[in-house]
């Protein structure tokens, strides 16, 4: 999957200036279990998509949602979090406590008019490299479908996205009040 | 009341008619409503899967569209003959798992004006539901007239419980729980080994010497476990061992003399039904003597061979009287299989 | 935007072509010194392997000449290369925890095939790393003290092992064993591959030697059941359970198995094949020689009568009323030899064991096999007496094998040669060994096989289908009453079906039943097989990811004993290291708790699994006890006052990264981000 300049195809997602949209996205990844599986993906040479940009924790436990807020409102399209599967956690049982947030989140940011298809879990051993990369694949593509979030980019204010949302969705989805 | 989708399959009209009509007997102490799909046609067999799967598959998954466009509430099919419960539950299944075929069948039954949603329909075979949802409580509460000092070898055929897409089966080879239903029956089971071997399908057409081979060792150790009758869940198995017998035996040039009903005849009989109405004497090696042994008395008709003097395979090998070393523990007949 | 305020370098590598073949690495240092100029970089440099030593001393001289605050290096992962470049900034003076090391190797040029884009994300990987490193902070290692004593947990050949070198060293051991003697699988064996020493003649010397080691304090038939504490400060709670005979009395004459009325079948030390008594030594040469009473099936607990053995005691041993006593033991290393258990051939209908009495597993043709086996050594069929005219040996019963183990158990080929040499040695039996592939690659393995090849075995290469006893009349009917092997015989390209009186089937491998629960129990990982995860498999085979615990044998996956046993020496050796440094140094990635934010509402208090928060009633706050902490930062979240921070990784230093991650488009250009 490589990034292209060339003009995007009829009715493709596609940025300011009209090429085809590359996703730009964040993904934390746990230090004994999915980023070592990122790394493993590296040594084996396997490919996939350049569009996820990896912050290293020591758990997903460690994972704050502000971080993620803090991801899309600076401009990320979509945050993958991965870990360690459950039951492997390297500090016995975080990863839950990681999923527990994850799942709240997820129906925090839909409340807030963000697509909950833009942050994904996924679970990676140390030993997974194809499948870390298969699924960074994926999810790139899931968000790329999605089009850019237009959050923080190009000059454009996260309190302006959420008034331009909620005139789109109805006067009910969103309180028509917003404070910065 | 439990309710399901019914497809009966060719044969419980013409071969299989003993099953249908003890089915249709015990259908009402068990509470279990079958509603017949409405059109269904033909599963295929065994034959046209090798011929062309594709067609095989829209074949089979109009039987499916139509049950799920019955809509009776219920979302389950359930089959009698294990041909057919396979034919239905293996297409399901790959309709399922296989998405470009999912869309191919559905073009393919869109000609016909039908539609099916994969995974919209459960497929159990009917052993499945009888003692999976009615229960052998239930059914042991039903029982009056146990069929105690009758020993039955319980035969199961190869396409029940493998593969076991749902898991149900506790061993795919040497499953308990059919033993189980037929000794809250009262009936003595013995321990037959080849609970799921072959009966050889249609190799009796095909090739006959394997075809007879396969049914011989069948009721060879029925024989040697000390079985006075086979009792089965599918047509083709019962077809292959009673209507071949008298042939496999002229083959062979040995005298084997082995009864084979369906469980639900047996049913019948633990329920208190007389043997005519659970179609009973219709079969070919006559069930009389093995039954007559327990009380019951069959009336005889001609299409039965005459009674020889019982079975008479090679001489039973004595059972060897367990000394010396230990035997592993296996689990008991309700216990966990290791898994 | 603080890090404005330091003084950064940046340092790009080559790493060769690694690297540069794919990300335009001039490019990228470049950019950083001059598009981050305005957030700290003062220096950006590029280098063909910065991890050399010329490129260390780069890094050195610009701290010590540039005055540099912070350092990122952006190459290879940080598993690989974080001390390498953490060690360059402490040589010339700058905290070792104000470096940071981005991998822009194995993250971005490995994986990535588009120039453009791959150097867009290694620009936008710098900037992210730039920022986060103004966060940081300097930090100290914390220091611990290490507690000579180590508690080595499973009585096999390699807890044996590592016990014996830790206490010839002169250190004490606690060696904590679950059965009544230790020995563990070895002491079950016949004779050992390929030499075909007597199993028991190696072992019994070393456990006589465990046993009256002055150093070595044995703990059998008990378990450990508590683990608290840390590498070098273990607090261990070791459940000793009543054996109802008291040690100080027992001379182990054995009259109380003598006199014992009961027997049960011994599915422990005879593999089912034999019989015990109740109160019972589990075999002659046992360590300790003090017999154990098995409660659940003694007379005397179900009904309240017999006590034979009491009344026969010489020596008044026979204590009832024994209750399971707890000690607890400090420890300042662990090791863990908890061993294997051998698959469940049950599980393998096909090839009948348990229904058919001839089909025996690897471990009760062992017992037979062995002279002081419940046959004396004889080889026979299940009813005792019957000598095979034709064994069949079956090779990766449950091992190779997607229904069951995928993994190989490594010595089951071994040992399934070694069987048809002792066959062949016992009787004249025809003998079948039926393999996948064999195994032999040990020190005089393949000789070994050369060996059994001349001595007549046949071999053939092919999965037994079946093992069935029904046969196939009239053809097989002089085989009435044996056994036949279905099996393709790959080689020979047909099927065949070979008529055999025994079978043996080389069961697999698996770990202990509880080893998840074993796992949580020391704060260790094991893989989802169950096998106990090394902290490298190639570089460092025997440590976990948890410091101070170690791992030997086949707690690890399946080996052989001279593996096992190195294992075992390993460990001890690298623990003797430690105790002998007095103290050990950890990663100061830890929680804290800031005392005046605290209000004490508890939500983190659940939260750790190392009991390492504390709440303090009567000041109403929380505590994070810097010790027993392992920096998982799952609490840091948590605190809806923020008043939890974690070193190492500290908010700051995330959002920061964060927003210097998005400091970069896709295709390389500086953004515009507006600050959440």
């Amino acid at each position: 999957m490589s990034a292209t300049t060339t003009q995007a195809p009829v009715g493709a997602a596609t940025d300011s200036a009209g090429a085809a949209f590359e996703p730009v996205m964040i993904g934390f990844t746990c230090n004994w279990c999915s980023y070592r599986a990122a790394d493993l993906a590296g040594t084996a040479r396997i490919k996939y998509p350049p569009n996820v940009r990896l912050i290293r924790l020591m758990c997903s436990g460690r994972l704050d949602p502000a971080f993620v807020l803090k991801a899309f409102a600076g401009g990320a399209d979509g945050v993958m979090v991965s870990g360690c599967w459950p039951g492997e956690c390297h500090y016995i049982e975080q990863n839950i406590k990681a999923l527990r947030r994850f799942v709240l989140l997820r129906r925090v940011i839909e409340a807030m008019g963000i697509e909950p298809a833009r942050l994904q879990l996924v679970w990676a051993s140390a030993a997974e490299g194809q499948r870390f990369a298969h699924e960074v694949g994926r999810i790139v593509e899931e968000v790329r479908a999605l089009g850019p979030l237009g959050w923080g980019r190009d000059g454009a204010r996260p309190h302006e996205s959420i008034a331009a949302v909620s005139t789109a969705a109805g006067p009910a989805a969103v309180p028509a009040e917003v404070t910065a | 009341m439990t309710r399901f989708l019914y497809y009966p399959g060719c044969s419980m009209d013409a071969s299989a008619r003993a099953y249908a009509d003890s089915l249709e007997a015990i259908g009402g102490p068990l509470g279990l409503e079958l509603d017949e799909i409405e059109d269904w046609n033909c599963c295929g067999a065994t034959e046209y899967q090798g011929i062309s799967p594709t067609r095989a598959y829209a074949l089979v998954s109009r039987n499916l569209a139509l049950a799920e466009k019955q809509k009776n509430g219920s979302r389950t099919v359930v089959a009698p003959c294990s041909a057919c419960y396979l034919n239905l539950a293996k297409t399901e299944h790959y309709l399922r798992e296989d998405k470009g075929l999912a869309a191919k069948i559905n073009t393919a039954l869109e000609a016909g004006g039908l539609h099916y949603t994969p995974g919209s329909i459960e497929v159990r075979h009917l052993l499945d539901v009888v003692f999976f949802d009615i229960g052998i409580e239930t059914i042991h509460g039903l029982v009056t007239r146990p069929l105690g000092g009758l020993k039955v070898a319980p035969y199961l055929g190869c396409l029940v419980t493998r593969p076991d897409y749902d898991h149900r089966w506790r061993s795919n080879e040497h499953p308990r729980e059919f033993d189980r239903l037929l000794r809250t029956l009262g009936a003595e089971v013995v321990d037959f080994p080849l609970r799921t071997d072959c009966c050889g399908g249609h190799m009796t057409q095909i090739s006959p010497a394997t075809g007879f081979e396969l049914i011989r060792r069948l009721i060879h150790a029925a024989d040697q476990a000390g079985a006075e009758m086979l009792v089965t869940l599918c047509p083709m198995c019962q077809m292959n061992i009673d209507a071949y017998q008298a042939e496999m035996n002229r083959y062979f040039k040995t005298s084997y003399h082995m009864p084979i009903l369906f469980f639900t005849q047996l049913i019948g009989l633990a329920f208190g039904f007389p043997p005519e109405k659970l179609g009973i004497g219709t079969e070919i090696v006559s069930a009389r003597q093995a039954l007559a042994k327990i009380g019951i008395a069959v009336p005889v008709t001609e299409a039965q061979e005459p009674v020889g003097a019982g079975a008479a395979g090679p001489p039973r090998r004595p059972r060897a009287k367990r000394t010396g070393l230990p035997m592993p523990a296996m689990p008991g007949e309700d216990g966990e299989a290791p898994r | 935007m603080s890090s404005a305020q330091e003084r950064i370098g940046v340092y790009v590598c080559h790493c060769g072509s690694n690297i540069a073949a794919t990300v335009d690495v001039e490019a990228v240092s470049e950019w950083a010194g001059e598009e981050l100029a305005d957030r700290g970089v003062v220096i950006a440099r590029n280098d063909k392997f910065m991890c050399s030593s010329s490129g260390q001393e780069v890094v050195e001289k610009d701290i010590a000449e540039l005055g540099l605050t912070r350092v990122v290096v952006a190459a290879c992962s940080p598993h690989m290369h974080e001390k390498t470049f953490r060690g360059a900034c402490a040589r010339a003076g700058l905290n070792p925890y104000l470096c940071e090391l981005v991998s822009i190797r194995e993250q971005v040029s490995w994986v990535h095939t588009d120039r453009e884009a791959a150097t867009a994300k290694a620009k936008a990987v710098i900037a992210g790393g730039v920022l986060r490193v103004a966060e940081q902070v300097p930090l100290e290692p914390l220091r611990v003290p290490i507690h000579p004593a180590t508690l080595v947990v499973g009585g096999g050949i390699a807890g044996i092992s590592a016990a014996l070198e830790i206490a010839d060293a002169g250190f004490a051991v606690h060696l904590v064993e679950r059965q009544p003697s230790i020995g563990g699988h070895m002491a079950q064996f016949d004779k050992t591959f390929p030499t075909l020493d007597c199993a028991a003649c190696i072992l019994t010397p070393r456990m006589v030697e465990a046993g009256m080691h002055k150093n070595i304090t044995l703990h059998t038939w008990s378990e450990v059941t508590d683990v608290k504490g840390y590498v070098g400060n273990f607090t261990v709670t070791i459940k000793e359970r009543a054996r109802y005979i008291n040690a100080e009395l027992c001379t182990g004459c054995g009259i109380c198995q003598e006199k014992c009325p009961i027997r049960v079948q011994d599915n422990v030390f005879e593999a089912g094949l034999g019989f015990r008594k109740v109160a019972y030594l589990p075999f002659p040469q046992a360590v300790p020689k003090y017999p154990v009473i098995d409660g659940p099936n003694c007379t005397y607990f179900e009904k309240g009568t017999c006590k034979a053995c009491e009344k026969f005691c010489p020596t008044d041993a026979i204590d009832f009323t024994q209750v399971d006593k707890d000690v607890v033991v400090e420890v300042g290393n662990i090791v863990l030899a908890t061993g294997f258990e051998l698959f469940d051939a049950r599980r393998i209908e096909q090839y009948g064991y348990g229904r058919l009495p001839n089909v025996f597993t690897s471990l009760e043709f062992e017992r037979m096999s062995n002279a002081a086996g419940p046959t004396n050594g004889r080889i026979v069929l299940r009813d005792g007496v019957t000598e095979p005219k034709t064994v069949g040996i079956v090779h990766c019963v449950g091992s190779r094998d997607r229904n069951y183990n995928a993994y190989c158990s490594a010595i089951c080929c071994m040992q399934s040669l070694k069987f048809a040499h002792l066959v062949g040695e016992h009787t004249d039996a025809t003998i079948y060994n039926f393999y996948i592939d064999i195994r032999a690659g040990g020190k005089a393995y393949d000789e070994f096989y050369q060996r059994v090849l001349e001595e007549g075995t046949i071999f053939v290469r092919g999965r037994v289908a079946e093992v069935t006893d029904t046969l196939r009349l009239p053809a097989e009917a002089a085989d009435e009453g044996r056994l036949m092997i279905q099996v393709e015989d790959t080689l020979a390209g047909k099927q065949r079906r070979i008529p055999v009186d025994m079978v043996v089937l080389s069961a697999g491998l698996e770990p202990p039943a509880d080893a998840k629960e074993t796992a949580r129990l020391f704060g260790i990982s094991c893989s989802s097989d169950g096998w106990v995860i090394e902290r490298h498999p190639k570089l460092d085979p025997v440590a976990t990811m948890t410091d101070g615990v170690f791992a030997a044998g086949c707690a690890l996956g399946p080996r052989d004993i001279p593996a096992s046993v190195s294992n075992g020496a390993a460990a001890a050796a690298r623990i003797l290291g430690r105790i002998q440094q007095k103290e050990m140094a950890l990663e100061p990635v830890r929680a804290s708790v800031d005392e005046a934010r605290c209000s004490g509402c508890r939500i983190c208090n659940d939260l750790c699994p190392y009991n390492a928060i504390i709440f303090h009633a009567d000041r109403m706050v929380t505590e994070v006890n810097p010790a027993l902490c392992q920096g998982c930062g799952t609490c840091i979240p948590a605190c809806p006052a923020g008043a939890i921070s974690g070193t190492g990784f500290s908010d700051a230093q995330i959002l920061s990264q964060i927003e210097g991650l998005l400091m970069v488009s896709a295709s390389g250009q500086l953004r515009e981000v507006v600050p959440a």
